[in-house]
């Protein structure tokens, strides 16, 4: 069975090229059967590879697939993949989620005119996506990596017909590029050094011989800080971290599924996933650790407060992607990778669960994004309100559902590393997620009906294409935190124990963490529990029942300036459009008008200008009178004598 | 026999060929520029019988007649083209024929 590996990102990349080529002229039902078939069968082969895995019949611990090495001269990059304890956990999140997100979007997307494009697209994302987690190599990451990329900027295009998509789409483009730029520059420095981008190689020899990374420097940093800065900052992009978050918020402007696939629950996450494969490098920087962590703790508080001033409902969602991000970013800091990953999978869970279920949401209002033009949607919606609150329920970390394990590993790791600002930025911000998560519900599911007579009257809950799927997450949302159940319920943590021989220690390093008492842990989870708590009623005395939206009224109106500048997001786009956006332009500016317009294109007008003004002269000495002519042979001749007499 | 100098045949050479350039250079009627061209050449022709004569050499006379008969045949050929013209045109007036202006 895992000799078909290879087939897992081939599938869907045969669906794309089916339905991308051929698919306009196939009747729908065969673009769906392709676009869903494609991912299902993935899924098929790689829970069958997952299987064999798990009973580990191979020698090692990871499983490799050399398909065939691509060779330059002495260069040569094996196209390889490899399973192991960590590309295992994304890849079953990636075709699980991925799988349920196709079927959904086969309701969701229904009446979409561009059906089979919509299908070519996301099976090719779901390809790009699986070559990203289970390459051997980072450059065949890197493959992966800008794939996911070019998807990404395709879906969030996808309404090209409309003016804000295409202009998000060149956004997360763009933001993108600066963190890929990175990304490639750590990937020279390690192969400069090392001959190779094989993660079995770089990181056997780097933890056989870690004076391999912190002797020598680049540009003053050691090696490993400098790589696992530009890795970073690679992640940055993709995981959308202060400050290259900007693209995320935007990236709503794709259909729902998208969002719920690309912007929550895979793509964003390969960033956190690249950081906890090179986990060796990371292990090594312990500055630069130090940064991701505080980035990320920074990244989760900041976008957790504009989700509060929030009022489109995929961009409450949206910044809390981002603020989960910090949160996996945060752990990752903290070297807790394991707790990370964790968070990657629950996270993706309730996620996806939530933004399908907005889009069920959205789907049924006609478009309607505008969480003031909800309200009182229980009755109509069932299956939706009771899947979205179950998301709501797992993303505030109340218990026992997937979020409260992860936030409360992540928790743990801060406060068990002494770090207790960046606990308290966490708990803060777990606070807030509960309540902005909460006041979303309220305001959309509760009180009365203020949209338009006619979005109450086109009120329907989804076909059950879409509903399933949201059932399938809400339980996977319930239990997929039981993997990870701590240490104080259970002996050992499962999901720790499962990732640990992708994982390194270091000399030292572990000493670090400090055992903590039973009791502390379970003062340090009911503190978080508490919090979560307060948030969801501090959002139910707020936003519960009809006067929610006025009350939320009266609150911005106590604090306007603070209200203003979270709705308008701190000002960053702004800002950067000052700083960053309007030099640049400026600059393109004059080497447009000024160099290539004045200079070099005024140089060539110029001298044709001259040739034309000679031919201009020039033409006025033929008149075609033959009288003229000779005279000039007369003057010629004249000329000639005087030359002859006196010359 | 008292012999007319030779400067006296130049002197008139040299007039009949003024009198013909003066006249290609101005005249309109494309008939009379052609008249004014054997002028010239016939001034030239003149010339050379001179010269022939005051140095007892009759290659200069041999001369004369290819430039005679050469005369003749551009004589003909530019007439034809001066009909085919007229026909064309209705007009011979050279002022008028500049059609390869540049």
């Amino acid at each position: 069975m895992l000799e078909l590996l290879w087939l897992i990102p081939i599938l869907p990349l045969a669906g794309a090229a089916v339905n991308g080529l051929l698919g306009r002229r196939f009747p729908k039902a065969l673009v769906t059967a392709v676009g869903v078939g494609a991912p299902l069968l993935s899924l098929l082969v790689a829970l069958g590879c997952l299987w064999e895995f798990a009973k580990g019949s191979f020698p090692g611990d990871a499983y490799n697939l050399v398909l065939y090495a691509w060779t330059a001269g002495d260069l040569s990059i094996p196209v390889a993949f490899l399973l192991d304890h960590l590309s295992a956990v994304m890849l079953f999140i990636v075709t699980f989620v991925g799988f349920l997100i196709h079927v959904y979007s086969a309701g969701y997307m229904a009446h979409e005119e561009r059906y089979s494009r919509y299908f070519a697209y996301l099976n090719l994302f779901m390809s790009a996506m699986l070559l990203l987690v289970l390459g051997n190599n980072y450059l065949v990451m890197f493959v992966g990596w800008e794939g996911v990329g070019l998807c990404s900027y395709l879906l969030i295009g996808f309404y090209y017909d409309q003016r804000f998509p295409p202009y998000a789409g060149k956004k997360a483009f763009i933001v993108n590029r600066i963190g890929d730029f990175a990304f490639l520059v750590g990937m020279f420095a390690l192969f400069a050094n090392f001959g190779t981008l094989n993660y079995a190689d770089l990181f056997s020899r780097i933890s056989e011989q870690p004076g391999l990374v912190t002797g020598p420097t680049v540009m003053g940093l050691p090696l490993a800080s400098f790589v696992a800065l530009c890795f970073f900052v690679g992640a940055m992009g993709k995981s959308a971290q202060i400050p290259l978050y900007v693209w995320l918020p935007d990236a709503m402007a794709g259909p729902t599924p998208v969002s719920a696939l690309i912007h929550a629950a895979t793509m964003v996450t390969a960033g956190v996933y690249m950081v906890v494969r090179s986990n060796v490098i990371y292990q090594l920087a312990p500055g630069v650790s130090q940064f991701v962590a505080v980035i990320g703790a920074a990244t989760a508080i900041f976008a957790a407060t504009i989700a509060i001033a929030q009022t489109d409902i995929k961009k409450v969602l949206a910044y809390s992607t981002v603020s989960q991000l910090g949160y996996m970013f945060l752990a990752a800091g903290l070297g807790a990778y394991s707790a990370a990953l964790f968070h990657v999978l629950t996270h993706a869970f309730f996620k996806a669960l939530l933004f399908l279920a907005s889009g069920s949401v959205i789907h049924a209002m006609g478009g309607e994004q505008d969480m003031t033009k909800m309200g009182g949607l229980k009755k109509k919606l069932p299956s939706t309100f009771w899947t979205y609150l179950i998301g709501t329920i797992a993303i505030a970390g109340i218990p026992p559902l997937a979020g409260f394990f992860s936030k409360d590993e992540i928790l743990h790791a801060a406060a068990g590393n002494g770090q207790w600002v960046l606990w308290a930025v966490g708990l803060i911000t777990a606070g807030l997620t509960a309540f902005y998560m909460f006041r979303s519900v309220f305001l959309s599911f509760f009180g009365s009906f203020r949209g338009t007579h006619e979005q109450e009257h086109h009120l329907h809950e989804s076909p059950p294409s879409m509903t399933i799927p949201l059932w399938i997450l809400a339980a996977g949302s319930v239990v997929a935190g039981w993997i990870g159940l701590p240490k104080v319920i259970a002996e050992t943590n499962q999901f720790h124990r499962w990732l640990e021989p992708v994982l390194f220690h270091p000399a030292g390093r572990e000493a670090i963490e400090h055992e903590m008492g039973t009791g502390m842990e379970w003062a340090l989870i009911l503190i978080a529990v508490a919090v979560a708590v307060a948030g969801i009623l501090l959002a139910r005395s707020m936003y519960g029942g009809d006067s929610g939206l006025a009350n939320g009224r009266t609150w911005a109106e106590r604090f306007p300036v603070l209200h203003r500048v979270l709705v308008n997001k701190y000002y960053v786009d702004e800002i950067y459009d000052a700083l960053i956006v309007k030099p640049l332009a400026g600059l393109s500016r004059f080497f447009w008008k000024g160099v290539d317009t004045f200079i070099i294109d005024g140089t060539i007008h110029a001298g044709a200008y001259a040739t034309e003004l000679t031919g201009e002269f020039g033409r006025l000495s033929t008149t075609g009178n033959v009288r003229t002519y000779a005279l000039y042979f007369f003057l010629g001749v004249i000329l000639l004598g005087c030359w002859i007499a006196f010359g | 026999m008292s012999s007319v100098p030779i400067s006296w045949y130049l002197m008139l050479a040299a007039l009949l060929f003024a009198i013909g350039t003066v006249g290609a250079l101005t005249r309109r009627n494309g008939i009379s520029i052609f008249l004014s061209i054997e002028l010239m050449l016939n001034a030239a022709n003149l010339t050379l019988v001179a010269f022939s004569r005051q140095m007892g050499d009759r290659t200069g006379q041999l001369i004369v007649f290819f430039v005679m008969a050469v005369a003749a045949a551009e004589a003909a050929v530019g007439l034809a083209l001066f009909i085919a013209v007229f026909r064309a045109r209705r007009t011979i007036d050279i002022n008028r024929l500049n059609l390869m202006r540049g």
